[in-house]
């Protein structure tokens, strides 16, 4: 089951409905926060998509994790639960060859309860504003770059959970504040129990073994990623809608720094750049890990 | 007509057991299946219903096999006793899963087994030669007792064992019986199983296992050397299990690595896994009478998938990978090579170091103002900003990050003790670490600076202070790293000597003698202006010895390049 919310995505609807089915998901569940373009019309019309919908503000709700948090407890219990926004589309080991339900046996097989998948924010080569998206179009097509090495890791005591950021945000819109740049690491892929909480987006998860998802005695355990093709055309009018509302995190101050930096440097490009070919590249350049799964 | 029967215990995916059934019934090898009790009447009934037209296909009489006792082994017994007494043609008898998958036509097996007509194939190897035993537990799982379940009762499990093992608690191994370990899915004959089944021990043998942990993996493992004159210690079954003890799973995209791999029998297979039982269910593979199973090359993908597990990538730090100080295995990917006070002695270190060794050299990567990357570089690779404060909000990540993405190309950079030092430790703990120094030099700098003497003393103090601090930690014991120091008057003497072992352990094939060495700054009046220092209160102590007035030697020549005299 997979869980999101959304509010005005109906360009990139239908694109994320397919990839997530061709993974084999079975169903759907949206918050639906309010939209006015058209989402809600067509997530209703949708077979297996169940929907909520609330005009309560997107912040004082935690950013969307009360709710999310709610509908998990009461739907996610005993299911694995893939929680994604609707610009992030989730790549695991062998998601070319082996359907979701091949990854969450062996990892009901092996005991494990979470799975974690970093974002990797993607961009495109050029402005990003350069291809517009079109509707129902792999939006991969047109952000086919990403940031292979630039990453910090560090330990967060009191969760137990890693601390990721870098890629082209920080390298690009947060070199004078670091700290503050946005956090990768992700656990969006959880065998929900109703005792189980998000506790800041889905990076992590109550109680803390959840968050357990490295290893620390060398070992590499399974890891995939969560592809972000935030920064398509569609992105500086997000931004500025995102402004005059400042619903987000931190009084949104990314998005300022965003659109700072964008009018800065509207390419997220750079010689360094990767070009996505799939996950086995991933795996090498060692932002995944197969883990013991062969 | 001899031929082979299938004995299937099941207990999940009842619709792949009745396809697999189904096949080897079809062709005349009679199937007895074992459902476990735990699986749902209706379950049952319908893995009946859909076998009710296949005439030699039995049901054995049900037990709760959970994982690690003694059901797993009453119900092979019967199902066994069922086949050799309905089906009296059958000479081998194969004990299989339902979730195994032939992936050789029936007739290669038959063929394969008339060859070997008094051969048993059942891993059987003695405690002392397993490796694999889960727990840790290998002998003493035939001298304690397990009345509790490991996977549910864990705790209770843990705590029993330890008790018994503290108060010195032995079963005695029945007279006659060596213990012995191996792979629960074997192939026997009609003789030996008979033997097992029928002989006169088997009630005492029966009440002994019972309490025996994992008795599935003992019970004929170790009778069978009681009665078989011809045991082929392996199994015919393709089963391979990670470093947990659980069986890895094969989906559709290992199709040719199982095809190639010549075996008999694979599990366990992913029940949806389609392309794999629509392709081996089907009898047009060709059959190859006679090859012997060889999967050597599944064998290795499972080895390196553990050795990813339990060991993982050197120096490769990620969501999934996070290993505790001392736990890395390597806490950098690759060697490299720190040098602090080169860049300060030489003109245009960097450059000459470069060519001599065929390497990434940078400049000082650390220093206060940016990241100085090779060739002036804003960004590098795995897109690492040149931004200090990108780099110092986690220096180790960046440098662990550099060494990761330029894994194949050794790094060299210049350090000193105007960078940041947060790093110190880690470099001297890091086995990769190459690290020269030439203490003193940040001295040189300051000589030529035109600095008022008083900040320049200053400066000099902090400096001083700053690489004592780095040279005591790595002149510690515990320092790994290869590390030189040559105080800066040694070094000006006879500059060549440690250039050339230094170079060499970059590039040890090379071996080539260093015939021009890089070219030294003007040292005239540096033994003066350390006398300076001394006069204005401030001992400078790192460079060695300097007497005032008396230019270091090399200063003599300066205007030409020393060569070294052969």
């Amino acid at each position: 089951m997979v869980f999101s919310t959304i509010r005005n995505e109906r360009i990139r609807l239908p694109f994320f409905l397919r990839y997530y089915r061709d993974l084999g998901v079975n169903h759907f569940v949206f918050v639906d926060n309010d939209s006015t373009d058209g989402s809600r019309e067509y997530l209703a019309a949708q077979p297996d998509v169940s929907m909520w919908h609330s005009k309560a503000s997107y912040k004082r709700s935690r950013f969307g994790m009360d709710w999310i948090n709610f509908l998990l407890a009461k739907h996610g219990h005993g299911h694995w639960t893939l929680c994604v926004d609707p610009d992030e589309f989730f790549v695991y080991p062998f998601c070319d060859t082996r359907p979701l339900r091949a990854l969450t046996d062996w990892l009901d097989a092996s005991s494990i309860k979470s799975f974690s998948a970093m974002l990797l924010d993607m961009y495109p080569k050029g402005p990003i504003d350069a291809r517009p998206y079109v509707e129902g179009q792999d939006p991969l097509e047109i952000t086919q770059y990403f940031d292979s090495g630039n990453y910090t890791v560090s330990r967060n005591r009191r969760f137990g959970n890693l601390w990721i950021q870098g890629g082209p945000r920080a390298r690009l819109f947060f070199g004078d504040l670091p700290e503050r740049a946005p956090a990768l690491n992700k656990v969006p892929l959880v065998r929900w129990s109703r005792d189980f909480a998000y506790v800041s987006s889905t990076h992590m998860l109550l109680p803390r073994g959840l968050n357990l998802v490295y290893d620390e005695w060398g070992g590499e355990k399974a890891s995939g990623c969560l592809l972000h093709a935030k920064f398509l055309d569609t992105f500086a009018a997000k931004a500025d809608e995102e402004m005059s509302r400042n619903q987000h995190y931190a009084a949104s101050h990314e998005y300022k720094a965003y659109k700072a930096g964008l009018s800065r440097h509207p390419e997220l490009w750079c010689r360094w750049s990767e070009k996505y070919i799939n996950w086995r590249q991933l795996e090498i350049l060692g932002l995944m890990s197969k883990g013991n799964w062969a | 007509m001899t031929t082979v029967g299938f004995v299937m215990l099941c207990h999940t995916a009842l619709e792949r057991a009745a396809q697999v059934a189904r096949h080897w019934s079809e062709r005349d090898c009679p199937v007895v299946i074992h459902v476990d009790k735990r699986v749902e009447k209706w379950n049952y009934d319908r893995l009946r219903a859909d076998l009710s037209d296949l005439s030699n296909v039995r049901f054995s009489a049900r037990h709760a096999c959970e994982w690690g006792t003694w059901g797993l082994v009453a119900a092979t017994q019967d199902a066994a006793e069922m086949m050799l007494a309905e089906f009296p043609a059958v000479r081998h008898v194969y004990l299989a899963s339902g979730s195994c998958l032939p992936l050789r036509p029936v007739a290669d097996l038959v063929a394969y087994l008339d060859q070997r007509p008094r051969t048993d194939f059942i891993e059987s190897v003695t405690t002392e030669d397993v490796g694999w035993t889960v727990g840790g537990l290998d002998f003493e799982r035939f001298t304690l007792r397990f009345p509790f379940s490991w996977r549910k009762q864990r705790m209770l499990f843990d705590i029993y064992v330890g008790l018994q093992r503290q108060v010195g608690f032995r079963r005695r191994v029945p007279d006659g019986l060596v213990p012995h370990l191996g792979s629960q899915w074997w192939c026997l004959t009609r003789q030996t199983l008979s033997a097992i089944l029928e002989g006169p021990d088997r009630a005492a043998n029966d009440r002994y296992f019972r309490r025996v942990w994992i008795p599935d993996e003992s019970y004929f493992q170790t009778l069978v050397r009681q009665v078989s004159s011809n045991v082929e210690s392996r199994s015919l079954t393709l089963s391979k299990f990670d470093f947990q003890g659980k069986p890895h799973i094969f989906y559709d995209d290992h199709l040719q690595l199982l095809r190639r791999s010549d075996c008999f029998v694979a599990r366990k297979i992913w029940p949806y896994a389609t392309k794999l039982y629509s392709t081996f269910l089907n009898d047009d593979a060709e059959a190859q009478a006679g090859g012997e199973p060889n999967p050597g090359k599944i064998d290795r993908l499972f080895a390196k998938a553990v050795e990813r597990r339990t060991k993982g990538r050197a120096g490769l730090y990620m969501q999934s990978r996070f290993p505790n100080a001392d736990w890395e295995n390597g806490k950098t990917a690759a060697p490299y090579s720190v040098f602090q006070g080169f860049a300060d002695v030489f003109e245009n270190f960097d450059t000459w170091l470069g060519k001599v060794t065929g390497t990434r050299v940078h400049g000082h990567l650390f220093a206060p103002d940016r990241v100085h990357f090779a060739g002036a570089e804003t960004i590098y690779n795995g897109a690492l900003s040149d931004s200090a404060k990108l780099r110092d909000y986690n220096p180790r990540s960046f440098l662990t990050n550099l060494i990761w993405s330029t894994r194949g190309e050794r790094q060299s950079f210049q350090f000193g003790p105007a960078d940041n030092q947060a790093l110190m430790w880690f470099m001297a703990l890091d086995p990769h670490a190459q690290i020269s120094v030439i203490s003193g030099a940040w001295a040189l700098p300051l000589f030529r600076s035109n600095r008022n003497f008083s900040d320049i003393r200053k400066e000099a103090a902090r400096l001083q202070k700053l690489e004592s601090d780095f040279l005591n930690v790595l002149k510690l014991g515990s320092t790994k790293a290869r590390v030189r120091t040559w105080t800066l008057a040694e070094f000006v003497e006879n500059p060549m000597e440690p250039l050339q072992t230094i170079v060499d352990e970059i590039s040890p094939r090379s071996l080539r003698r260093l015939t021009e060495a890089p070219k030294m700054v003007d040292l005239s009046g540096f033994g003066q202006f350390l006398q300076n220092l001394r006069n204005q209160g401030m001992q400078p102590v790192l460079m060695g010895d300097f007497p005032a007035g008396d230019d270091p030697r090399p200063a003599a020549a300066r205007s030409r390049r020393p060569y070294l005299v052969k």
